[in-house]
């Protein structure tokens, strides 16, 4: 469903992404893992269009996203989630999410000044639709709260909520579990499968190792740039690169790996 | 003929590029556009003006009278307006705005007390003679103004070059949580800076007053709207591209008032100011510094 | 009857200035909503007023045309510079469209045959009807509400809270700024043609920095949360000098402290319903 092919990203000098490559096939739940500053955001970052990458092409369902908008990128069929949590704080729950459904509602001036019938109707569907989805993620009772009242790991849902609202056909997760507990964390893995069992192919960006182990059917491992790992959670837990690249840092993943 | 423009040009060209260094270095210290810097400018004037016909200084004490008078008052915005607005993590349009609204009371303020006509340093605090410099006439008033400002731009840019100082600031300019954290003094350091970028726009206020001969309460505002032109052409927050960019406003009115005429000097600077934007957005002189996601 | 009409002969301009100051607030309230700080509005104002001027004086058109001609040419102009300059944030924003307020002022300066330069224009044949003004603030209410509860209103919010994520929920925001710029300009336009045709006479200084920034102040004045915050600041502020007449030259004192006080004490403006609301929760 998205293929990397050959993608680099440079900064002046600074080499982010070097010839980075690899195919996430639908319907399942890939993880892209790596050491922080790996380059793991940046590859999400051109991904949905906020940069272009400096050589090499992203394609999505056969077509190049180079180039592209951020807003057509979304409307495509790719939704994100931050990993600094950016929800809109001053709106409730249920104007975030429907805020969401933008790019799907299809009425334009003439409906929306005439309030004529098509307009209303889709202005209810939304609100209906997003309510369902507030509640899958358990958040309804709070629809009509401020956004900035909820807790971290309520907004964290209230962004998957929102990026479930575009209607996607994939979803990038940059570093879902970043601040959590491992409660938090495990309802929120079995909400990922929840996700995935509905239809949706799940991309997630993650340094959590245990985490993305219990998860992911396929992993790549970034780091300083380039990846040197591919496979299944076996391959890639044994891949001598992978541990040399993790023990080498001091960081508790790798002590958690 | 031009030659003799060059003088006119670079002594216009300095007092903008003060006036654009007080204003840069608030930007770049503080994070706010200060918009009540054309007023503090004035207001430098005025005292001048006052010290001279009151007091009875010479020029030279009305100068330290203007910085003087022009820095208290920068203090005084920085701790009763500024700096309750930065205690309230206030986006960054706000202080702005409220600058605004001082400049309209200063402004005001001013023409409710000396009233709105054009007055003037009386003649003999004004040096007349003529040099001749390289076969150019030359006042010695353009000539002070020149080396004045100069003067005061390379000690600025020594003090932040050279100076422990400097460092700190630059550090502020860069984080000031992350400045904070190594234990500089960032609100007394903006207290400084309010005070000295404040002084530096008194100073330009005189040799603006002095140049033109004529002071008026509103006499800050087309200085701020070229003020605002120079640092977008310079770079904002860049101090040397803030006074490359006044040097260089000042150059293109001059040639173009010999040029063109008049009447489209003040455009002169707007108007490149809107090419300037529509092809390289970080000005001029500026150096480019993303910010990513 | 009489009452009335004494009132009226003494106070209809300041009833209409009423009218056409809320609208001028409205159209900056429609930037500031999209999160843009643009002070080109004035400048807006007297192209608006100087087209419509021209055309109901020198092609002798009807006066609907040459309010419709006040709309046109800002929308025009909002669009021509709209590109390059929305591209700005903040700080850059607030100062290029200060900056195009000055260019605009020293063209009609310089542009005397039409213009009539500094002189201005005089004899605008006074044709704006208490209903004129009252039918446009009505019809820019509505429209503005009707956007407002929309996709568009809540792009606009979107855009101001967080741009980038705003882009990334697939809503284009250089459309939606330039949709908010655009009607910004059309609505100052307006107001611009409507209040020529109110006093007879207007010129080039009517429409630079002062007046950008004195319908600033009336917006931030009243608030943003709301079409009432835009209006009640009009309102108040348009008031405000004929009961500080006595002050004369100090008057601005007021005007430039009370928007120093209100930014530092009403962050929220005046018309702030969360605060109305958390006030009446406490007497509860």
């Amino acid at each position: 469903m998205l293929k990397l092919q050959s993608v680099s990203r440079h900064f002046g000098g600074l080499k982010v992404l070097q010839d980075v490559s690899f195919e996430v096939p639908q319907g399942g739940i890939f993880g892209l893992i790596g050491p922080n500053g790996a380059g793991k955001t940046t590859v999400v970052n051109l991904i949905t269009g906020l940069l272009p990458p400096t050589s090499g092409d992203i394609l999505f369902n056969g077509e190049s996203l180079v180039g592209r908008k951020p807003h057509r990128i979304t409307t495509g069929g790719v939704a994100r989630t931050f990993q600094n949590i950016r929800v809109f704080k001053e709106m409730t729950l249920l104007e975030n999410v429907i805020v969401g459904m933008h790019g799907r509602l299809g009425y334009g001036a003439a409906g929306l000044l005439l309030r004529l019938p098509s307009f209303r109707a889709a202005e209810r569907a939304a609100r209906d639709r997003a309510r369902e989805l507030l509640s899958w993620m358990k958040l309804d009772h709070k629809a009509d709260d401020i956004a900035d009242n909820l807790s971290y790991g309520e907004q964290r849902k209230l962004e998957l909520a929102r990026a479930l609202a575009t209607e996607p056909k994939l979803l990038l997760l940059d570093e879902p579990v970043a601040g959590m507990n491992s409660t938090e964390k495990t309802e929120l893995m079995a909400e990922i499968r929840n996700i995935q069992a509905r239809g949706y192919t799940i991309f997630m960006i993650e340094h959590d190792m245990r985490f993305v182990m219990g998860l992911c059917e396929h992993i790549a491992v970034l780091n300083f740039g380039r990846i040197i790992a591919q496979g299944g959670p076996d391959a890639v837990r044994n891949d001598p690169q992978v541990i040399e690249a993790y023990l080498g840092r001091d960081d508790d993943e790798a002590a958690a790996a | 003929m031009l030659e003799q423009q060059l003088f006119n040009a670079l002594s216009l060209g300095s007092v903008y590029a003060l006036f654009a260094l007080g204003f840069t270095l608030v930007f770049g210290v503080l994070g706010v556009v200060n918009l009540s810097h054309g007023a503090v400018f004035m207001v430098g004037a005025y005292a001048a003006l006052q010290a001279v016909t009151r007091l009875n200084l010479p020029l030279a004490g009305a100068l330290v009278v203007a910085f003087a008078v022009s820095g208290v008052l920068g203090l005084l915005i920085d701790l009763l307006v500024l700096r309750p607005l930065r205690a309230r993590n206030a986006p960054h349009l706000i202080p702005m705005i409220a600058t605004i609204g001082l400049a309209i009371a200063l402004n005001s303020l001013a023409q409710g007390l000396f009233g709105a006509e054009n007055l003037r340093f009386p003649a003999e605090v004004l040096p007349q003679q003529t040099l001749n410099v390289a076969g150019l006439h030359v006042t010695v008033l353009e000539l002070g103004i020149i080396v004045l400002s100069f003067g005061l731009m390379a000690v600025l840019l020594l003090v932040l070059r050279g100076t422990q100082l400097g460092r700190a600031l630059r550090a502020i300019a860069e984080s000031p949580k992350a400045a904070a954290l190594l234990g500089i003094n960032v609100g007394g350091l903006f207290m400084l800076t309010s005070f000295f970028a404040a002084g530096l726009g008194g100073v330009a206020g005189v040799l603006i007053g002095l140049y033109s001969n004529a002071l008026f309460p509103l006499m800050g505002q087309p200085i701020l709207h070229k003020g605002i032109a120079v640092i977008i052409l310079g770079g904002m927050g860049d101090i040397r591209g803030a006074m490359l960019a006044g040097l260089f406003l000042g150059f293109a009115e001059v040639l173009s008032v010999a040029y063109i005429g008049s009447t489209m000097r003040d455009a002169v600077g707007f108007g490149l100011l809107f090419a300037v934007l529509l092809l390289r957005p970080k000005g001029l002189f500026g150096t480019t510094n993303e910010r990513k996601v | 009857m009489e009452a009335f009409d004494s009132f009226w002969a003494v106070y209809s301009n300041l009833v209409l200035t009423l009218g056409t100051n809320s609208l001028l607030a409205l159209s900056i309230y429609l930037t500031l909503s999209c999160g843009m700080l643009a002070m080109a509005n004035a400048a807006f104002m007297g192209i608006g007023a100087y087209t419509a001027a021209l055309l109901t004086m020198n092609a002798g058109m009807p006066f609907p045309v040459a309010l419709a001609g006040g709309m046109a040419a800002p929308a025009v102009v909002a669009l021509l510079i709209g590109g390059p300059t929305l591209r700005l944030s903040g700080v850059y924003l607030a100062m290029a469209t200060l900056a195009f307020g000055e260019v605009v002022r020293i063209f009609i300066l310089n542009t005397e045959d039409w213009t009539g330069g500094a002189l201005g224009l005089n004899g605008i044949p006074p044709q704006t009807e208490w209903w004129h003004v009252l039918l446009a603030l009505a019809l820019a209410c509505v429209v503005l509400a009707l956007l407002r509860r929309s996709k568009v209103g809540r792009a606009f919010e979107a855009i101001k809270l967080d741009e980038t994520a705003a882009g990334l929920m697939g809503i284009d925001v250089n459309a939606h700024k330039m949709l908010a710029f655009v009607l910004g300009a059309m609505l100052a336009g307006l107001a611009g043609a409507l209040n020529a045709h109110l006093t007879f006479f207007i010129g080039p200084n009517e429409y630079g920095f002062d007046r950008g920034v004195e319908i600033l102040t009336m917006t931030i004045l009243g608030g943003i949360n709301g079409l009432m915050g835009p209006i009640s600041g009009a309102v108040i502020l348009t008031l405000l000098p004929e009961l500080l007449r006595g002050l004369a030259d100090f008057r601005n004192v007021v005007n430039g402290l009370i928007l120093v006080g209100i930014v530092l004490f009403l962050p929220r403006g005046l018309w702030d319903p969360a605060r109305v609301r958390a006030l009446l929760g406490r007497k509860g």
